[in-house]
């Protein structure tokens, strides 16, 4: 199938400086794509380029199976939703998204239809004749989301567009972006450095770190097998805990050992290579209270109630790790704790940080 | 109590000088040019009231008649064309040039000299016999003609260059400054959405230099009434009567004429034709601020 973007060896400088090398990606149609980053990894330069807005040194962009490497922006059927809205200020919601249209030259009949079903789509219908100023954030979002809409493209890139708004809008933007996604079907390629957008939007992450995309999968096999130990630092919160060990030979398997920590590898999902290595377990994946199984002892240092579950942190052998409990706990500071791993859920990364 | 009352008599204290200052000085000299205005004063100001004399006189004099219509010629094209071109030097600037706080230095450096220089400068250069058109003339363009000062027509356009030559830095600093207040994004959205350079700048940017473009056009319209150095530096106010403008008609019948009574009626005129133009402006404004604080 072909792919509606695809970016190929791309490569940005400015001056000597080379942000981004090498990058290539593959987006099919319909894709939700997230790029997720710290700031000044590269992400939104990324994004940039595919939107023409950035020069680009080296490489090929596709849309739709036609080299747009050296169009214009708005000849690449695209749309784009910014972090700060980028409204125009003095025009009215109905003149912001016909704004583009009209110079473009469409009929009047043609630039109010569509401005109307963008409105209608996105609820913003009664606010048509304000402007920008007397909307809400999260109205002035979907006004921005309106405006690349009404392009009537097949692909649309957002750069950070919850960024600016409060948590509590966050959260319902995101559920409609989501729902705007399924009703649409276009592509879309949405830069956040919100792990959480990331996770409940994509349909693929990409997660960058200096400008090199450091994993390419759905969110639960970059969730559950981070490709590095990066990934399994950056996603997840509490974040997970590492603990650091050796991989030694035994019998026909291998065990990790580390302090009193002495680990069967037999169930583990991968291939565990003998050598210095680190072992990433996630909250979650803690049993309390383990039976006769391989766990890790220590003492309650602080609790976290969150209402829905509960992040106790305890120290292990003068390292502070976390582990996430469903509901309530008993747990109190100083308590002693006794957590077992699951290693089957567990992950290990060599000494240059891979998964193994 | 007594302590809060001292207390706010303090900053009363403090700006007492100012206000005297402005109650004598200003308003003092208002009063005092108001009526003088209906005395028949010529060299010392008299206590012989005449009514409305002097105004009939002021408002036959064709003289006068032609100051006023010059000021709304010059003040027009003064404005129009510093506004324009500033605006057109700001956006040329805005584009991220090489070289710019040069170009801003240089743009803005005209707004730095007195109109008597100014006027200088283009007097010279407008002269047929040394100037632009003695120069190109002398490449070989023997046809040219840049002769604006000597015609009667054409003489008011010389000053008005001049004015725009030395106004336009100002506009382009202020629009700059404004411009440069304009979120990038907004760029990028219009890239998007295709809108050319100039639409952006014209449908986008433009709008959003309200503030700016207020606070510039009252600067350039004080000193559109004030013209008087930049005229007697140019023409003098000739040929003939072709760029006399209304201050200089004071300046004239206050020191040389001899003639107070006159040139202070002209002085109230001047006042009145002031208070006309800015006061709807003023009214404007406040009835926007006072809806904005809720109280309308």
């Amino acid at each position: 199938m072909q792919s509606a973007v695809s970016v190929k060896d791309l490569k940005i400088a400015y001056g000597s400086t080379v942000v981004l090398q090498n990058i290539n990606l593959e987006i099919a149609p319909r894709e939700f794509l997230v790029l997720l980053g710290a700031s000044g990894c590269g992400k939104s330069t990324l994004l940039n380029a595919i939107a023409g807005l950035t020069d680009i040194a080296d490489g090929e962009v596709w849309i739709e199976g036609r080299n747009v490497t050296w169009a214009e922006p708005k000849d690449r059927g695209i749309g784009m939703v910014f972090q700060s809205y980028a409204l125009y200020p003095r025009m009215s919601v109905r003149k912001n998204l016909g704004f583009g249209l009209r110079v473009a030259g469409l009929p009047k009949a043609e630039i109010a239809a569509r401005a109307n079903r963008a409105a209608e789509m996105l609820h913003l219908t009664p606010l048509l004749d304000r402007r920008p100023a007397e909307l809400s954030g999260g109205q002035r979002q979907r006004v921005a989301i309106g405006r690349a809409l009404v392009r009537q493209v097949d692909v649309f890139l957002f750069d950070e567009p919850l960024s600016n708004l409060d948590a509590k809008l966050r959260n319902e933007l995101r559920v409609e972006i989501k729902k705007l996604h399924q009703d649409l079907g276009n592509t879309m390629i949405y830069v956040t450095h919100d792990q959480v957008e990331a996770m409940t939007l994509a349909d693929r992450i990409a997660i960058m770190k200096d400008g090199v995309i450091q994993q390419l999968a759905a969110p639960a096999e970059i969730y559950h097998r981070p490709a590095n130990l990066f990934v399994a630092g950056f996603i997840g919160a509490p974040a997970m805990n590492f603990i650091e060990g050796q991989i030694v030979a035994r019998g026909a398997g291998h065990a990790f050992v580390a302090g009193g920590l002495d680990l069967d590898l037999a169930g583990y999902q991968g291939a565990p290579l003998p050598g210095p290595a680190t072992l990433g377990f996630r909250p979650e994946h803690l049993m309390p209270e383990a039976g006769g199984g391989p766990a890790i002892e220590g003492t309650v240092s602080v609790v976290e109630p969150m209402g829905a579950d509960t992040v106790v942190w305890f120290s292990h052998e003068g390292q502070s790790h976390s582990l996430r409990l469903m509901g309530d706990t008993g747990l109190r500071p100083r308590d002693p704790l006794r957590a077992g791993i699951d290693i089957t859920r567990a992950n290990l990364f060599g000494a240059d940080g891979t998964r193994l | 109590m007594k302590h809060r009352i001292k207390r706010s008599l303090m900053p009363f204290g403090a700006l007492l000088p100012t206000w005297l200052a402005v109650v004598l000085v200003y308003i003092g000299a208002m009063v005092w040019t108001l009526r003088l205005s209906f005395t028949n004063s010529r060299i010392f100001p008299t206590d012989h009231y005449v009514g409305f004399a002097q105004y009939e006189k002021l408002l036959s004099s064709s003289k006068w008649m032609a100051a006023a219509g010059n000021l709304v010629v010059f003040g027009v094209l003064y404005i129009a064309g510093c506004l324009v071109i500033g605006f057109l030097l700001a956006a040329a600037l805005d584009r991220q040039v090489r070289f710019e706080s040069l170009f801003r230095t240089i743009f803005l450096y005209p707004y730095a000299m007195s109109f008597v220089v100014t006027g200088l400068i283009w007097q010279w250069l407008m002269n047929p016999l040394l100037g632009v058109q003695a120069s190109v003339q002398a490449w070989g363009w023997s046809g040219f003609s840049f002769d604006l000062l000597s015609s009667r027509e054409l003489a008011i356009y010389g000053v008005v260059i001049a004015g725009v030559w030395q106004g336009a830095g100002l506009v382009m600093v202020m629009m700059l400054a404004g411009m440069r207040g304009i979120d990038t994004e907004q760029w990028r959205a219009a890239r998007i959405d295709g809108i050319p350079v100039w639409r952006t700048y014209v449908s986008v940017v433009l709008p959003q230099l309200g503030p700016a473009l207020a606070a510039v056009s009252t600067i350039l319209t004080m000193g559109v009434i004030k013209t008087y150095d930049l005229v007697v530096a140019i023409t003098n106010g000739g040929p003939g009567t072709a760029t006399e403008v209304p201050a200089k008609f004071i300046m004239d019948n206050l020191f040389q004429r001899q003639n107070l009574g006159l040139a202070t009626a002209a002085a109230v005129m001047l006042l009145m034709s002031v208070l006309i133009v800015v006061a709807p402006f003023r009214f404007v404004s406040s009835m926007r601020a006072r809806r904005k604080a809720g109280v309308l």
